[in-house]
């Protein structure tokens, strides 16, 4: 079992050793790069929005319940304050990076697995094309960079969900909250959240085309291969969640 | 020309092709036939080095493809055309896509340049009335064409094909022989057809390589068939009643030939 992980992990870095080199063909290469900015971030909009807004309306209420519950008194401006330390420290780019290693994880192991079995990588190899560095390279680029836009939308619906949510209840003022979100907060946790992020996004574009690329069989091992980088990404991003908050934040 | 020198192939403890010595000219259509786990896809894949043969030689017009260095390799890939059993056209390119992309990658050609040739290719498949269509949306005889087109629009030197008439109807299996051949001699490429189909067999077979469990049982063109020896052989290429009769009436009649051309001297070889 141990040593299975360990050429597993092996096999990860020469399949990235692979992956991480210069493009063949610049044209083919941004072609593709577009179609994965799309496919891997665009169409991650509609879950990431709705995600966070919910989060962010859920989260303000807890707030309020537990500041209201305190034994001492807290002011309703710490809802605020507290929704978006919340959102940038570890819901947007935490939480919302496991849903996308869901999403878009399922997606990259699935089309890659399905690209395996059908020869289609085969073809590939058989022309010339290196074709790690063909597929998992315009995945890697398109989620390091658009997944820190993700985030950065994120958090502001999550606040945005939050302000909703205190409307919506009439338990804090919009006063409140927004003297809340201005209160003083370090620059630093802004870059930790977005450094987490990309960090994030490179695993979550990786794990998953390593699973895909080493599909054996048929659409069953697809399927497999689809649910194993799912788990194993989200096992990633939460150790690393962990190692990088000690590293950063203690 | 291919020339294959004890070629050999082991998946861990099993030894699945046993020393294969064979030639394939250039010019003409060379097909490999034998059972289901007979290694025909291994050798195959092992000439394509997909597979990495354990031991032997594979020279490409007296390049070692085994011993070559990675750019010599490239070169090489960029001379092979190759069309899969089940085509491995990309799902999410169009038709016109999939042929363009081998031009996209290797060569610096204009985007009206590509576009000229790939209309050229599509013309000579006869697909022109599917070039802005998916992989999804077409027939497996038109998947199979479009495979064709893409494999030849680079001009290969090599052309390798593995089961091109599975899945088809027979109509549509003799357009594909047609093309095959037609386009091995207008191109004047090598062309390796691994096939199951005694038809292809019968009409195109120009050399002919029988492979049984890992071993070479025998060679010759498709002539030589009514009159082989071997007995495995005869077996599988006659192993329908209707090729069994047609046989025993070919030889009742002193007829080697189901084509019109003449049988040519007769060097089989039985290893």
């Amino acid at each position: 079992m141990l040593k299975k992980l360990f050429v597993a992990i092996g096999e990860y870095f020469i399949l990235l050793g692979k992956a991480i080199s210069k493009p063949q063909k610049r044209n083919v290469y941004l072609k593709l790069l577009v179609r994965e900015f799309y496919d891997l971030g665009v169409n991650s909009f509609g879950l990431v929005l709705f995600t966070s807004f919910f989060v962010g309306a859920v989260v303000a209420i807890q707030m309020y319940n537990n500041f209201s519950a305190s034994s001492f008194p807290i002011p309703n401006s710490f809802v605020g304050y507290a929704t978006k330390t919340v959102l940038i420290l570890e819901f947007s780019p935490t939480i919302i990076s496991v849903i996308l290693a869901g999403k878009v994880g399922s997606y990259i192991a699935s089309s890659i697995g399905t690209m395996r079995v059908t020869e289609q990588i085969d073809a590939l190899d058989i022309m010339g094309v290196n074709s790690p560095n063909f597929l998992i390279l315009p995945k890697i680029v398109a989620s390091v960079v658009f997944n820190p836009i993700l985030i950065a939308i994120s958090i502001v619906i999550g606040i945005w969900g939050g302000y909703v949510a205190g409307w919506a209840t009439g338990s804090w003022t919009k006063a409140d909250y927004i003297t809340g979100i201005q209160m003083y907060m370090p620059s630093y946790f802004i870059w930790y959240a977005f450094l987490k992020t990309a960090v994030f996004a490179f695993l979550i574009a990786t794990i998953p085309a390593y699973f895909g690329y080493n599909v054996k069989g048929g659409s069953l091992e697809v399927g497999r291969a689809s649910t194993q980088a799912v788990v194993w990404t989200m096992i990633s991003v939460i150790i690393m969640n962990l190692l990088l908050t000690q590293m950063f934040l203690s | 020309m291919i020339e294959v020198k004890e070629l050999r192939k082991s998946f861990d403890e099993v030894e699945v092709l046993k020393g294969i010595t064979t030639t394939f000219d250039t010019g003409k259509v060379n097909l490999i036939i034998g059972q289901s786990g007979s290694g025909k896809t291994v050798f195959l894949k092992s000439l394509l080095n997909v597979y990495e043969p354990s031991s032997g030689a594979i020279l490409f017009d007296g390049r070692d493809i085994m011993t070559m260095s990675r750019e010599d390799k490239q070169v090489l890939r960029s001379e092979i055309g190759t069309v899969f059993q089940g085509s491995a056209l990309f799902d999410s390119m169009t038709v016109e896509e999939n042929i363009s992309f081998p031009l996209d990658m290797f060569t610096n050609l204009t985007y009206r340049e590509k576009k000229r040739k790939v209309l050229e290719v599509i013309g000579r498949v006869n697909l022109d009335k599917a070039n802005k269509k998916y992989p999804s949306e077409i027939s497996g005889g038109m998947q199979k064409r479009v495979a064709i087109a893409r494999a030849i629009v680079n001009n290969p030197k090599y052309l390798f094909c593995d089961e091109p008439n599975s899945g088809l109807d027979p109509y549509t299996s003799n357009v594909i022989d047609d093309l095959l051949l037609e386009i091995t001699r207008e191109y004047n490429t090598t062309t390796i057809i691994n096939t199951h189909d005694m038809n292809s067999v019968m009409t195109i077979g120009e050399k002919i390589l029988y492979l049984r469990l890992g071993i070479k049982e025998w060679e010759g063109d498709k002539n030589m068939l009514t009159t082989a020896k071997n007995k495995n052989l005869i077996d599988f290429v006659y192993s329908s009643e209707l090729f069994k009769q047609l046989r025993e009436f070919m030889l009742e009649n002193d007829q080697t030939s189901l084509i019109n051309d003449k049988p040519e001297e007769n060097n089989e070889k039985i290893d």
